[in-house]
């Protein structure tokens, strides 16, 4: 297995203007070898810019793109040894699924036969075996993401870029095609960049996130670093839910005072002193943590079942709501707490995530 | 129920009267024998004329010379009009209209207008001849096809700009992303995907310039005459009823049997749902 942190893709003060908006804004990004990189973000972040302006169909105003130290930005996109599966899939309808897979390895200059066994390898790859005469039409939508999956594969490509790629499929098909995506890549060991609005699907695939924002990147960093140590309230809110209260850091850097709630708690990683905000991942909160190390007071107001975890939310004495998540490991619903009941909210030092206001 | 039954009637009654009716008469008229007066045929059921028209080298010929100009005017009109449309496809969605705008135009003119414009252009006094180098070009094959083409160009325009506009640009992208230069996309995407406009524009040219006889007339040379030039005459200067609609008879299977043939054959090369317009 390669290096983890040789750098494969090098962008540089990638700069996209379109007309007045600016869809890229001197944008740094490096992707390493042999990873799955994912670009996250909401819809007008850039995120799919980026993608396009790597696959070529796009060009930078300013900056420079370099795959393995080569500039690729002053390549066409039939020039460029990255391939893109498209989110609508982009399948020839005129041609087989062979014919489809088998399209990049003939522009390549692959003979007949050798096309024709390392198609029928993708098909094995994608477990479409005998599928190969079949037309795109003929097949379901799942089917349609696998076959779009092997074409985009098939010239073996240094870099593969997904845009969006399960966007089309219901849930249960994108959860189980998720994992299989995430399996498949690492038998390979080509570089994903994958693009995706969904939170859910960047923290489950990505070795890496980059998070979008106005052409820009937010925050880059492993899931559990972007989940746990966000960089601003942006990131916090983009991934997972999260309570956000005003405070102030004391002077020793871990020591919090909520002002509107006469209140003062401990973090454990130190931020700097001075106003700041305080987040809180609903999941870390507990209902009635008496021996807590932290503790707000507040009413309960309103009970959700969720099947599998229970929400509720207690009204603080500022009006403020805390959203807690309680998982149904330590007992069913039925012995929820009652709405109008006065509650203790309780979590640990690690569950304060401090942001810059 | 009744109010649905009424408005498929409209439309029903409708093919009746302008197709159904003046076909039957034409067909009555074909089998009919020539007679002096006014109708000038007795109806019977003699095939003397429809037997005239199929063997007589004169009809034959006007028809082979019609099948051979209406095909090689086709032929032009698809080489200039795929650019042309597919510049308008690809062109800025503001400016696509005002050049489809541009394609339809000549319409608002009166046709024997445009016609004896063409004349003017290409009279022998004319700066086009003058440019030439004396060449003469007007009552000659180049002047009629100049005419054929230019009147039926949009009808092939049109068409294939409508399935190209439609076409995916994640087609053309993906075809280039898997390393296609763009004379490979054209070739394996653009062009095969663009079939059925090709065929709807063949249609739209060939058939009614089979049967053209006004632009040969006015532009054309006398010396070979095309079948709808030959319906005129026997029609309106012999007098001779069944002939010209045992030529009209003649002419239409043939119309049927080509359309028939050229789309056989488009669903042997590009396979039965391209063709059938699905792509």
């Amino acid at each position: 297995m390669a290096d983890r942190r040789t750098p494969l893709l090098t962008i540089s003060g990638v700069t996209v203007r379109y007309g007045d908006h600016l869809a890229l804004d001197r944008l740094d990004l490096t992707v390493h070898r042999d990873e799955l990189f994912v670009l996250l973000g909401g819809s007008g972040s850039g995120k799919t810019t980026l993608l396009r302006a790597i696959g070529g169909f796009v060009r930078p105003q300013a900056g420079r793109i370099l795959l393995d130290g080569a500039d690729l930005s002053v390549l066409p996109p039939h020039r460029r040894p990255v391939n893109t599966m498209f989110q609508s899939y982009a399948l020839f309808p005129h041609m087989t699924v062979a014919a489809n897979i088998g399209f990049g390895l003939r522009q390549q200059g692959v003979g007949h036969a050798e096309t024709r066994r390392r198609v029928e390898q993708m098909l094995a790859l994608v477990r479409l075996e005998g599928f190969g005469t079949r037309r795109p039409a003929e097949l379901s939508g799942g089917q349609q993401q696998r076959v779009a999956l092997a074409r985009s594969l098939a010239p073996q490509p240094r870099l593969l870029l997904l845009d969006e790629p399960f966007s089309a499929l219901d849930e249960n098909l994108r959860m189980e095609t998720r994992a299989e995506l995430v399996r498949l890549r690492r038998s390979l060991g080509i570089s994903f960049v994958l693009v995706t609005h969904d939170q859910q699907e960047a923290l489950t695939m990505a070795d890496r996130i980059g998070v979008m924002r106005d052409g820009r990147m937010a925050q880059i960093g492993t899931p559990a670093v972007l989940y746990e140590q966000p960089a601003d309230r942006f990131v916090a809110g983009f991934l997972g839910a999260a309570n956000i209260l005003t405070g102030i850091v004391a002077a020793d850097g871990v020591t919090v005072l909520l002002p509107s709630l006469g209140a003062q708690v401990t973090a454990a990683r130190p931020a700097a002193p001075g106003p700041a905000l305080l987040a809180l991942r609903s999941e870390r909160l507990r209902i009635g943590g008496a021996g807590a190390p932290n503790g707000l007071d507040g009413i309960v107001t309103d009970i959700a079942y969720a099947g599998e975890s229970l929400s509720v939310r207690v009204r603080m004495a500022d009006g403020s709501e805390l959203r807690v998540v309680r998982g149904l490991a330590d007992g069913l619903a039925s012995g929820a707490v009652a709405i109008g009941t006065p509650v203790r909210v309780g979590w640990e030092p690690d569950a304060c995530i401090l942001l810059p206001p | 129920m009744i109010f649905r039954r009424v408005m498929l009637a409209v439309p029903a009654l409708w093919l009746l009267l302008m197709i159904g009716a003046p076909l039957a008469i034409v067909g009555l008229i074909a089998f009919a024998q020539p007679a002096d007066g006014i109708p000038p045929y007795a109806l019977g059921l003699s095939l003397d004329s429809l037997a005239l028209v199929a063997t007589d080298p004169l009809y034959r010929d006007a028809l082979l010379r019609s099948l051979w100009v209406a095909g090689i005017s086709t032929l032009i009109c698809v080489l200039a009009g795929f650019p042309m449309a597919l510049a308008i496809s690809r062109a800025p969605a503001r400016w696509q209209n005002v050049l489809l705008m541009a394609v339809m135009l000549p319409f608002w003119t009166g046709f024997l207008m445009r016609i004896n414009a063409w004349i003017g252009i290409l009279a022998d006094d004319g700066w086009l001849v003058r440019l030439l180098g004396g060449h003469r070009l007007l009552f000659t094959d180049t002047a009629m096809y100049i005419g054929i083409v230019y009147t039926y160009l949009p009808f092939m325009v049109l068409p294939l700009y409508a399935r190209l506009a439609r076409l995916d640009p994640a087609l053309m992208q993906a075809a280039a992303d898997l390393g296609a230069p763009p004379r490979v996309v054209f070739a394996r995407v653009i062009l095969p995907l663009s079939m059925p406009g090709v065929a709807a524009g063949i249609g739209l040219v060939f058939i009614p310039a089979i049967g053209e006889y006004v632009i040969p007339a006015l532009l054309g040379g006398p010396q070979a005459q095309l079948i709808g030039q030959v319906l005129w005459q026997e029609f309106f200067s012999n007098r001779d009823w069944p002939t010209a609609a045992s030529v009209a008879v003649w002419l239409l299977m043939v119309l049927v049997a080509v359309p028939a043939c050229v789309i056989g054959l488009g669903r042997l090369l590009f396979g039965r749902r391209l063709v059938a317009g699905q792509g």
